[in-house]
């Protein structure tokens, strides 16, 4: 977490720490905090203060968004929602369950690049679409979607469009209004604030559906009591992450292409997702001929910490979902890397990041069958070297 | 921590990697579309095996548990290197997660495959009940969508 957000967390918990429903003094500060925090937020993203609504996060927040514009189509007899196929789980399993009650699902392809094309979104619009939702951002692969060309889309269209943004508030400018969006998730923990706290932003008119039944709170979309020091810590986060931002992505650009520049250098290897329109901090490669999780143990002993789209490292014995969507064939999303670089990364630090996945992938190599078939000719090489 | 310190151990330092020019057994299981295959490379003097290497593409558990598989099999007759079971590899590297549990598998069928190629080759009989066909540990349908 970020030192100012840590500061307001404890801010919440030591000076405010009435329930904002409650009429006594201490309550009404909170309760004034609370109010507070909100209106900070809405700012950050070119919202009113009414529009937003603390979550416990963004898989919530998600979750809402879908149910709720799945619960107003359904009024007017619209049943068909479009989406891509590397959203995030949040989005896909909610689908997935609207889908078993009657929806109608599309799933847009997401292409090589891991982009959405909007005149695809565009044909996939139909008499009964009630919603769209496409990320911001991809989670894994880092590729930044035209989300205001299919805000406008869908404006035009008449159709609720929500964007799942946890990745991309606080590192690239999100302004709801300009970008028509209706709906948008966001999580604190993503821009330096602190975990199980998240904002849903529904537009004026926006009638969200409640998934929590009880007290008042959240104008009676969010039951439960608010979790004031988390609000605070993820307000001063994003007003923090807005702040900086530019300067921290001119910062890390010219390091994350140099970071692409030297994976690329090892052979059989390729970058996932388009190499301009990307999150400054997200890079994400696979390799031919070895599997993720090794790799990432191997790494963390050379002191860098990554993840993989590997099956092996999720518990699951498919390899990530967001790799299958852009094409990449199972035998090569399991050799997947994906590296987030941190906003005080410096060249050495990148130089020694490459240095040590190159020599752990040739480690890899040196004991996989499955690279002496490739390397002997008995198994075909699908990338260039 | 997802793995024992013994697991650490052989997957930082694997034991018995690399391959057996003209070996006597040769046996290799996985596919590259599931994320694991292993190799294993036997040399078979006078019924014991003498020496023996394996290669492995996998996570870590995997690559632990062919480089533990061949430490049991190695100065083994062929009839104790029968023996071992994914069950031994497994308790061997004091455990393995659940969902880690196939790779001791597929070490145990990589040494089974290796000497069903000597036996194979060399025109010895065998009861063809001991070599079943490869598990269903990797019997799944690859939908993409979990």
């Amino acid at each position: 977490m970020s030192d100012a957000a840590i500061a307001a967390t404890l801010r919440g918990m030591q000076s405010c720490y009435g329930n904002p429903s409650s009429l006594y003094e201490i309550g009404q500060i909170a309760k004034e905090e609370l109010e507070r925090a909100r209106a900070q937020i809405a700012a950050c993203l070119g919202a009113q203060p009414r529009e937003i609504t603390f979550t416990s996060g963004g898989s919530e927040a998600d979750n809402q968004a879908i149910l709720s514009a799945a619960a107003l189509g359904a009024k007017r007899g619209k049943k068909h929602i479009v989406s891509t196929a590397f959203e995030h789980h949040a989005v896909l399993h909610t689908l997935k369950k609207l889908e078993k009650q009657g929806y109608e699902i599309t799933l847009l392809d997401v292409h090589e690049n891991g982009i959405v094309l909007p005149e695809e979104v565009a044909a996939a619009i139909r008499e009964d679409t009630c919603l769209v939702s496409v990320m911001y951002a991809n989670n894994e692969i880092g590729t930044i979607q035209p989300i205001r060309e299919i805000g406008q889309i869908c404006r035009e269209r008449g159709v609720l469009f929500h964007t799942d943004a946890v990745q991309a508030v606080g590192h690239i400018p999100v302004d709801v209004v300009e970008d028509h969006i209706d709906l948008l998730s966001l999580s604190a923990h993503k821009f330096h604030g602190p975990k199980g706290i998240g904002v849903l932003y529904a537009r004026k008119g926006v009638l969200l559906t409640s998934l929590i039944e009880g007290g008042a709170q959240e104008r009676g979309k969010r039951a439960g009591t608010e979790n004031l020091p988390a609000i605070l810590g993820m307000a001063a986060a994003l007003k923090e992450s807005c702040d900086k931002m530019s300067a921290v992505a001119a910062r890390l650009l010219p390091l994350r292409e140099r970071l692409i520049a030297g994976l690329s250098a090892i052979p059989y290897s390729e970058l996932n997702g388009d190499r301009e329109r990307r999150l400054p901090s997200n890079v994400n490669f696979c390799f031919e001929g070895i599997e993720g999780e090794s790799l990432l143990l191997l790494l963390d002993d050379r002191g860098v910490s990554a993840s993989s789209g590997s099956a092996c490292t999720s518990g699951s014995l498919d390899p990530s979902h967001v790799l299958l969507a852009i094409g990449r064939p199972h035998e090569v999303a399991h050799g997947s890397l994906r590296l987030s670089i941190g906003e005080d990364i410096t060249e050495e630090e990148v130089d020694k990041i490459v240095r040590a996945v190159r020599e752990v992938v040739e480690y890899l190599r040196g004991m996989s069958p499955f690279w002496r078939d490739l390397t002997e000719g008995k198994r075909k090489h699908l990338f260039a070297e | 921590m997802l793995y024992s310190e013994k697991v650490m151990d052989h997957f930082r330092n694997p034991r018995n990697v690399g391959v057996i020019e003209n070996a006597d057994g040769v046996g290799e299981v996985g596919n590259p579309v599931c994320g694991d295959i292993m190799k294993i490379y036997l040399k078979i003097e006078n019924n014991i095996i003498s020496d023996v290497k394996f290669e492995t593409f996998g996570c870590g558990s995997a690559i632990a548990s062919s480089s533990m598989a061949t430490e049991m099999v190695k100065g083994k007759s062929l009839d104790e290197a029968l023996a071992v079971t994914n069950k031994a590899v497994t308790e061997a590297l004091d455990g393995l997660p659940a969902h880690k549990l196939h790779c001791s598998v597929l070490a145990e069928e990589a040494i089974r495959a290796a000497l069903k190629d000597y036996y194979d080759k060399n025109g010895i009989a065998y009861d063809p009940a001991l070599f079943p066909a490869e598990s269903c540990a990797h019997e799944h349908e690859h939908t993409g969508d979990e």
